[in-house]
């Protein structure tokens, strides 16, 4: 009959298969989101957020201090309301910091950068990020440009 | 004067008839497809000997092909700033192409060669028609369960290779060349749908494998039983094997995202 060792590769090279098809599936395609980085979350409310997605880096000069857990929109305020979890490593963000949405490069992915304002207080699990600066739209700078070229 | 025409014709002729006798070959592997699932043992054993011993060639070249795909697209997105990019490009590119198709190239070669100059061997011996001579159907024994192994180990191998050539690329592209993580697998979750790309890639793939092995057991109970016949039927496995994926692939690529 078969020898067990036989059984024993197949058996091994069939769980091998079944458990790429898992990673494919939930690594690759995403199809679950796999646990939230550690870390503190705090919220900032944008008029236009522009290309921004769920897991973008959240740099402080240039440096990942976190990422975008998610974006919703908020009806009462008509903005989209975007979290952050940050690293609990970089725990003295001023309050007054400002968030702003950036592309690197030109055609590149957008992430969040924190600039520290100066306030004694740091922002804590919860809290909300007052000062923002929404995307830039290029389609909206070239129709502004435009325009202006119109007008002189 | 005629002459050319006459070759031509002869040709024709004879691509046809084998055309035909592969198809009927075909039919009657399928038609003792069920033997082979009811004595899995059978099937076992050639899972071993086709899919196990497949498995060290399909994990090393996916390694190195995703190493490479992630150099080479750096190179070309880095200019644009667009090196984020990158997890999508080497995940939909193997999941949707290169696993499949690389993946049953290198089959055809490791497995369907064996596969032939097995069976031819045993033809040219008389082997089969010992067999036959014992009431045993040689297409229940020795021909069907090596056709449901090859049917079944070849998604498994192209799956395997995809998932090891998207962390080649994460080797070269975020551990080497210092990409962000979070951009480049979040890119790739979000731009791979599991449905449209990664079940496509495994329909691709049971596809392949049912024609490789199909042409490769064709291959060898067709050929002339000599040495010299057997060994051009395993060289005629590889070839036409390797030109059906292809062929096969574009058609299949057309049919599920051309439309």
């Amino acid at each position: 009959m078969v020898h067990r060792t036989t059984e024993l590769t197949v058996g091994l090279f069939v769980a091998a298969g079944l458990a790429a098809l898992v990673v494919l599936a939930l690594q690759v395609s995403g199809l679950a989101t796999l646990g939230a980085p550690r870390g503190y979350q705090v919220t900032a409310h944008f008029n236009e957020i522009g290309g921004l997605r769920e897991r973008a880096p959240v740099k402080a000069a240039g440096v990942t201090v976190g990422r975008v857990t998610s974006i919703e929109y908020d009806t009462r305020g008509y903005r989209a309301r975007v979290t952050l979890t940050l690293s609990s490593e970089y725990d003295n963000f001023p309050r007054d910091t400002i968030a702003s949405i950036h592309t690197s490069g030109l055609l590149g992915e957008q992430f969040v950068s924190l600039d520290p304002g100066g306030d004694m207080d740091y922002l804590g699990d919860g809290d909300r990020v007052e000062y923002t600066e929404s995307a830039v739209v290029l389609e909206r700078l070239i129709g502004q440009f435009m325009f202006q070229q119109g007008r002189d | 004067m005629t002459e050319p025409f006459v070759a031509l014709g002869r040709w024709l002729l004879a691509a046809l008839a084998r055309l035909g006798r592969a198809s009927l070959f075909g039919g009657r592997l399928c038609a003792r497809l069920g033997t082979a699932c009811r004595r899995f043992g059978l099937t076992l054993e050639q899972l071993y000997a086709i899919g196990v011993r497949t498995v060290m060639i399909v994990v090393v070249a996916g390694a190195f092909v995703g190493m490479v795909l992630a150099l080479q697209g750096y190179y070309t997105l880095v200019n644009f700033g667009a090196e984020s990019a990158l997890g999508v490009l080497v995940a939909l590119s193997l999941v949707r192409e290169l696993g499949p198709v690389v993946a049953a190239l290198l089959f055809a070669g490791r497995a369907g060669s064996a596969l032939t100059a097995e069976v031819g061997l045993m033809k040219s011996t008389d082997q089969l028609a010992a067999l036959e001579m014992m009431a045993v159907d040689p297409y229940r024994r020795v021909l069907a369960p090596r056709f449901v192994a090859g049917f079944i180990s070849l998604p498994l191998l192209a799956i395997l290779f995809s998932a090891i050539g998207v962390y080649g690329a994460w080797l070269v592209g975020v551990q080497m060349l210092g990409i962000d993580a979070g951009a480049f697998w979040g890119q790739m979750q979000d731009s791979v749908d599991f449905h449209a790309d990664v079940l496509n890639g495994l329909v691709k793939a049971v596809v392949f494998g049912a024609v490789v092995t199909w042409i490769a057991l064709y291959e060898g109970h067709d050929c002339v039983p000599t040495p010299a016949g057997v060994s051009r039927a395993t060289t005629r496995t590889v070839v036409h094997g390797s030109l059906a994926v292809l062929g096969l692939d574009f058609l299949l690529t057309a049919m599920m995202y051309g439309g």
